[in-house]
């Protein structure tokens, strides 16, 4: 079992503030934006990257969350999972450009348990995905449209990322054999 | 969780985690489209044995919403005698492929023969047994109660130093009894209140204090106060002289409505008996969380489907 740090605190922090940029950029501009994270690391990189909005786009954008729990479709595989809250900012999502954050993009189901989700909350203009790290391995058509990192990973291998809001600490590691 | 029998099994962050995913269910529930996919292709069985309204539209509203498949089976009228008509009944739940058995039944305990028999596999849920237990009506109570004192804050909290009294028949009361073990897992400090007679003989059991005039109920200030409904149907002995007298010593009016602090909440699992044990004043003031009960009733129920039906078979590590 050997554990190697990919990200160092410095690389999260530059691969947000170039997610950030790109957000702008194919968006011309913060207005109209709606960043969602997914439970529970996706929310606290949403909020860094909505700060960074704020900061670069001089406009304040919406942060909710959104929990994709009761939409997946391997509930049945696990133990069950306890649901974590959804925070729909005011304003909603229709008509929006919501932009979708998670850590780790894997298999893409929580994504599309995500869209989903969505679609029972309203109806945007349009969604994006932004992941902190794309470690490969889709077993659906989903492709995200802003990457901190892509990492080449085996399968059976497993990406930690950690968040010093939640963790106490900043890192993103991978644990193989 | 494989079954809900009562609530004295609950832990307290078992009970907790019901309440916060009941919180989740309520989110939802103010959304545009209501229904959730989770439990596509499960199926849910209310089995009445005893006359039900709410409690069984409740469950199946829950289920309905979770986008189960509600089967109701009304077993009244049926002759045959009761172990087997039990028995019977479940088998054949079982050849139909139910998920989860939603049952009511008149005689206490009939839930948890029904879950260690061996009849059937599926999860069962006590809806009211007897004078036994009723877990999701306790349940919903407690959400109630803590989602008026601790608002969007609620999550995560039990009812640690709440004072809740529960006034009237708790002889027969199933709801009072699910109450007492919940409240007191959660930390709450439950008073009994009533006439002698509706007062179980016994008590010392149980972790509440006893109080007999309703008057000094009240004056101790009680964050929430609980009118069960009397039980006319029950009433074939003398419990009390008459409705009026019962009225007069137990039953909350306006001026007793008024002597409560200003931010305690007025109760009742309905049906309500306007007029005795709760005046119409008390029933529709704004302290009163009658129908905020109803509503809470099915996220509750949302919560308890979702954790009995939603995760996998034979793992029971939960991470509770």
């Amino acid at each position: 079992m050997s554990t190697r740090t990919v990200l160092h605190e410095a690389d999260i922090a530059r691969a947000l503030t170039r997610i950030a940029h790109e957000i702008l950029e194919s968006n011309k501009g913060p207005h109209n934006l709606v960043l969602l994270g997914i439970p529970t690391r996706g929310v606290t990189l949403a909020r860094r990257i909505g700060a960074l909005l704020a900061e670069f786009g001089g406009e304040t954008v919406p942060v909710g969350a959104l929990d994709v729990t009761m939409y997946r479709d391997d509930l049945a595989q696990h133990p069950t999972r306890t649901p974590q809250p959804t925070e729909i900012p005011d304003g909603g999502i229709d008509g929006k450009t919501v932009v979708l954050v998670d850590d780790v993009l894997f298999s893409g189901r929580s994504i599309r348990a995500a869209l989903d989700a969505i679609g029972d909350i309203g109806r945007p203009a349009i969604v994006r995905l932004a992941t902190l790290v794309d470690r490969g391995h889709r077993e659906l058509p989903i492709r995200p449209d802003f990457v901190g990192k892509n990492l080449p990973s085996a399968r059976d291998e497993r990406v930690n990322v950690r968040l010093a809001e939640i963790d106490s600490e900043e890192s993103v590691t991978i644990e193989g054999h | 969780m494989r079954h809900l029998l009562n609530t004295k099994d609950l832990s307290r962050d078992e009970a907790v985690r019901i309440l916060d995913v009941a919180e989740d269910m309520a989110d939802t529930q103010q959304r545009e489209v209501k229904k959730l996919p989770t439990l596509r292709g499960k199926t849910v069985v209310n089995l009445f044995f005893e006359d039900s309204t709410r409690t069984r539209i409740s469950f199946e509203a829950a289920a309905k919403r979770l986008s189960a498949d509600v089967i109701n089976f009304s077993a009244k009228g049926s002759s045959v005698s009761k172990g087997e008509s039990l028995q019977d009944t479940a088998q054949t739940l079982q050849a139909m492929g139910a998920d989860a058995v939603v049952v009511r039944h008149q005689a206490s305990g009939a839930p948890r023969t029904l879950a260690t028999s061996g009849w059937i596999s599926a999860g069962v849920v006590n809806a009211g047994d007897g004078t036994h237990a009723h877990p999701t009506q306790a349940l919903l109570d407690a959400f109630t109660i803590r989602k008026r004192c601790f608002g969007a804050d609620s999550r995560g909290r039990d009812l640690a130093g709440l004072r809740v009294a529960i006034v009237g028949d708790i002889l027969h009361s199933r709801v009072a009894r699910s109450n007492v073990w919940l409240l007191h897992t959660l930390g709450a400090h439950v008073t009994l209140v009533g006439p002698p007679t509706l007062i179980p003989q016994d008590v010392s059991a149980w972790p509440v204090t006893v109080e007999y005039d309703l008057d000094a109920a009240i004056a101790a200030g009680p964050d929430a106060l609980m009118m069960l409904r009397i039980q006319l149907e029950r009433m074939n002995a003398a419990y009390f002289p008459t409705e009026r007298e019962y009225t007069r010593a137990w039953g909350l009016d306006a001026g007793r409505l008024a002597a409560l602090p200003a931010d305690s909440i007025v109760m009742h699992p309905g049906p309500m008996n306007r007029g005795l044990e709760i005046s119409a004043d008390a029933a529709d003031s704004p302290r009163s969380t009658v129908l905020e009960q109803v509503t809470n009733g099915v996220s509750v129920r949302m919560a308890v489907l979702y954790l009995l039906l939603a995760g996998g078979r034979g793992d029971e590590k939960e991470n509770a």
